[in-house]
């Protein structure tokens, strides 16, 4: 493996990018290289943003944080935790899931758009974003949003680079939306419930205005997680329980932390073979897609956001067919392979293929941001 | 009165007014056209009233093959098209020119599809704001995002501007509740983004049409995220002798850990207006807070609780909990009728820019010292919860040049937004009212990186002219089309 690129600030990273503009020399770019291999596999030189690191502005009364893309993320839940706030889109940590190591930082998570079980009912990272700067592929300096919460300054490029991995610029520096910590967090774990009747119960759940934050299931185990002041609570699971009527017992405390964690990291799949897929529908659609890839690729799944996020454990044997079995068992959704040896990525979409005009504008904005392809090049081709 | 320049009208276009006018009229409906000079006045502005420009035609289509057709007639004839919602843009982001035609949503109000079990719904975007709660509030949902024009203003519009209102503190604004889109591009062609599903894939384009002020595109049907209604609601109010203890108390109260779903702000002379107008008895005090907060009764006590904790601790000239439905109509009654108050007593320009929470007193004080500089009354009413200011520089349309000077304040007071960390505008969008200021808040290289992306989905420039780029920004790609068109 050749050795990264390390910027120490936008000027010299500016410098780079310029520099492989001009010879037309393709990057990887890495924060902590921890969700390196999603994506269709690409091959250049690590351009790596980890010296990028540190918070520029923490304003805990205004709920904004802005930081170096190259911050990890322990370091920012360090800093909040010291005001009692945290991320609120609760980023998944894929190292166990992905087999990889190193500290995973913000602009790999801003750059997925990376996040967790909270998604639900707090919004997704995309929506905790509020501005960003970053580097294009023809070596511009360039920010779009800000940090302030509301904000229609032009077109929101900022949201654009959110989930583009990389391949419109190289992020160096990103600001968030931050939310409180909640006081209290108890989960509500029901049994023995098969795939649709966990989809309903979600479904009956998250029609409350219980503000349900997480609701997730996992081998016939549903869980729904409640948050907020302490005797917000306390009442809400007693008339949640209620209303229910499916009984359940009730997990809180260091335990509690550790199974949101677990669910968010996608733990249960983690020392499996063979592939995992990442689906995204409506949620009363997962059933269905459920009962398919169960009985013809002899997958393991699993649901979070309330139904409306598919994880899917492909066995090695059935791997190959299961891009057509899913994609077309999905109504209206997409699905991601997010984890696959380099020979499968290599032969399959990893991201969804999308409609031949949404493609070509996809096709023509890379081109405008990175004329020279050389921006993490063929990472999200299908 | 006048001191936004727009380009010189396109004198082909112009010239073949027959012949497009006959094309719409042979693909359109003859009741989704108006071409009638008389009936056209009535489109030649929004709530920008000081801009007044009659297009060539106003198209009124009720489904989106329609909006298609029509604009793939507008490209084939190389005609400028204008989007147009409710019309109640505060900053000309539905200004016609004299040789486009609007495109308006008025026709498009179909509820497609209401889905509780997956919490969405389907509309056709000339819906108004109001509407989509109301279908869905007999069982107990709603849609958040609730700008104060909301009685009359369209999804459309909603989307285009990125629209926020009160209760965004919480729940956020437009695009964080909006999951689908139905698109038609500039060339007629249409595309789906996003659908009932909780994240789209490949790069994220809902994010870059939410907030577009109708540069890439016509939405003409969207998937809106609803919720369920929280169990009750109340709010309080919170007098306090200057804007700094305000300030701070704002501040106070989000880092304590209880997140209102609003926190508005009014100065003395909105409070002032407002009671002549309405008499809800509002304190008369320099800086007015209304925080609301959500949930159960055992919920909301607790809440209003630790805000009485750190607002007494401030020393308020007034704290005053609702105590009733009644009285919590009444205090938001005065917050919604603020606007409408100030009308009846003047003129006013509304400005939208925001500021760091952190930053609200200072630019408070500021605006008072900026005031004073040009001679002119300034009124705030706002959401202080995200920062988004809404001054209201008051002036007479009928004394020469007191708009100009209006125009000159808003300026300098929405420079100073940016200069304290802020930004020229939070949910009205630029239009044309503050495209000419983007460079306060943007590199040249920032612009054309946007203007790029434009290029990409409007290359021939032709959707919303002349607003959101400074014009000289957009010249050279305007007159390339012009010279294009006229070769054609």
């Amino acid at each position: 493996m050749n050795a990264a690129i390390t910027p120490c600030s936008e000027a010299e990273l500016q410098d780079v990018v310029k520099e492989a503009a001009s010879q037309s020399a393709p990057f990887r770019i890495s924060g902590g290289g921890t969700r390196a291999n999603i994506g269709q596999p690409v091959a250049g030189q690590t351009l790596s943003t980890n010296a990028l690191s540190g918070v520029d502005l923490y304003d805990p009364g205004a709920l904004t944080l802005v930081v170096g893309a190259g911050t990890s993320i322990q370091d920012i839940e360090d800093t909040l935790a010291g005001e009692q706030q945290m991320l609120a889109f609760e980023p998944m940590d894929h190292r166990s899931l992905l087999g990889t190591n190193g500290a995973p930082t913000i602009g790999g998570v801003v750059a997925g758009n990376v996040s967790g079980p909270r998604r639900l009912q707090a919004g997704a990272c995309r929506d905790a974003l509020l501005g960003v700067r970053f580097v294009d592929g023809r070596g511009r300096q360039l920010k779009s949003g800000g940090r302030v919460m509301k904000n229609v300054t032009g077109l929101d490029l900022a949201r654009l680079m959110c989930g583009a991995f990389g391949t419109l610029g190289v992020l160096s520096q990103v600001a968030l939306k931050v939310l409180p910590r909640p006081e209290r967090a108890a989960t509500l774990v029901i049994d023995n419930l098969a795939d649709a009747a966990t989809v309903k119960v979600f479904c009956k759940a998250l029609s409350t205005p219980f503000e349900v934050s997480g609701a997730a299931s996992i081998d016939g185990r549903a869980y729904l997680r409640l948050e907020g002041l302490d005797v917000q609570v306390g009442d809400r699971l007693t008339r949640l329980r209620e209303y229910l009527d499916e009984g359940g017992e009730v997990i809180d405390g260091d335990a509690h932390h550790a199974l949101w964690r677990n669910i968010r990291d996608v733990r249960h799949f983690a020392d499996t073979g063979g592939s995992i897929w990442r689906v995204s529908v409506k949620p009363t659609d997962a059933p269905r897609l459920l009962t398919t890839v169960q009985r013809e690729l002899d997958a393991k799944t699993s649901l979070d956001w309330g139904g409306g996020l598919v994880w899917i454990q492909v066995p090695q044997e059935t791997s190959e067919s299961a891009a057509g079995v899913i994609r077309s068992a999905i109504g209206q959704g997409h699905a991601t392979l997010i984890r696959a040896s380099t020979e499968l990525r290599q032969k399959t979409p990893v991201f969804q293929p999308e409609s031949a005009r949404l493609t070509k504008i996809s096709t023509q904005l890379r081109a405008q941001f990175d004329p020279h392809n050389i921006l993490n090049p063929g990472l999200m081709a299908a | 009165m006048s001191s936004i320049e727009m380009p010189e009208p396109d004198a082909r276009v112009l010239g073949n007014r027959d012949a497009i006018l006959k094309a719409l009229a042979e693909a359109l409906p003859a009741d989704g056209l108006i071409t009638d000079p008389h009936q056209t006045l009535a489109y030649e502005c929004d709530a920008l009233t000081a801009y007044r420009c009659p297009p060539l035609a106003v198209i009124l289509p009720a489904t989106t093959e329609e909006v298609s057709q029509a604009l793939k007639i507008c490209h084939q004839l190389g005609v400028k098209v204008v989007p147009r919602g409710a019309g109640t843009s505060l900053a000309g982001g539905s200004l016609a020119t004299a040789d486009s035609v609007i495109i308006g949503t008025s026709r498009l109000r179909d509820t497609i599809e209401v889905n509780y079990p997956d919490r969405y719904i389907r509309v056709q975007t000339g819906v108004t704001n109001l509407s989509v709660t109301q279908s869905v509030e007999n069982d107990g949902f709603f849609y958040a995002p609730d700008p104060s024009s909301q009685l009359a203003c369209a999804i459309a519009g909603n989307i285009a501007m990125n629209s926020g209102g009160a209760h965004c503190l919480k729940y956020g604004v437009t695009t964080n509740n909006l999951l689908g889109v139905t698109l038609v591009l500039a060339d007629g062609e249409v595309v789906e983004l996003g659908g009932a599903h909780m994240d789209a894939p490949g790069l994220d384009m809902l994010a870059l049409i939410c907030g577009s002020e109708g540069q890439l595109g016509i939405v003409t049907e969207a998937t809106l995220r609803i919720l369920p209604k929280p169990e009750g609601a109340r709010p309080v109010l919170i007098g306090f002798d200057d804007a700094e203890t305000a300030g701070e108390c704002v501040a106070q109260i989000i880092k304590s850990g209880v997140l209102p779903v609003a926190i508005e702000y009014m100065d003395r002379l909105c409070i002032q207006v407002v009671e002549d107008f309405t008499a809800v008895g509002y304190p008369l005090c320099e800086a007015l807070l209304i925080v609301e907060v959500e949930g159960s009764e055992a919920e909301i006590a607790v809440q209003i609780e630790r805000i009485e904790k750190i607002a007494l601790a401030l020393d308020p000239r007034e704290f005053r909990v609702s105590q009733s439905l009644e009285q919590s109509e009444l205090i938001w009654k005065g917050r919604k009728s603020a606007f409408g108050a100030m009308g009846r007593l003047n003129d006013y320009l509304c400005l939208d820019g925001t500021v760091p929470v952190s930053a609200l007193p200072l630019t408070l004080r500021r605006i008072g010292e900026l005031a004073q500089e040009h001679q002119m009354e300034v009124a705030n009413v706002f959401h202080a919860g995200d920062g988004n200011m809404h001054p209201l520089i008051l002036y007479n349309a009928n004394l020469e040049g007191d708009f100009e000077r209006a125009e000159q304040l808003g300026a300098a007071i929405l420079k100073l937004c940016v200069e304290v960390g802020g930004c020229l505008t939070g949910e009205h969008g630029v239009g044309i009212e503050k495209r000419d200021l983007m460079y306060e808040q943007f590199s040249p290289d920032d612009l054309e990186a946007m203007m790029q992306v434009k290029d990409v989905f409007d290359p021939d420039w032709m959707l919303n002219p002349a607003k959101v780029f400074p014009l000289n920004a957009s010249a050279a790609r305007r007159s390339l089309i012009a010279t294009q068109g006229a070769a054609k």
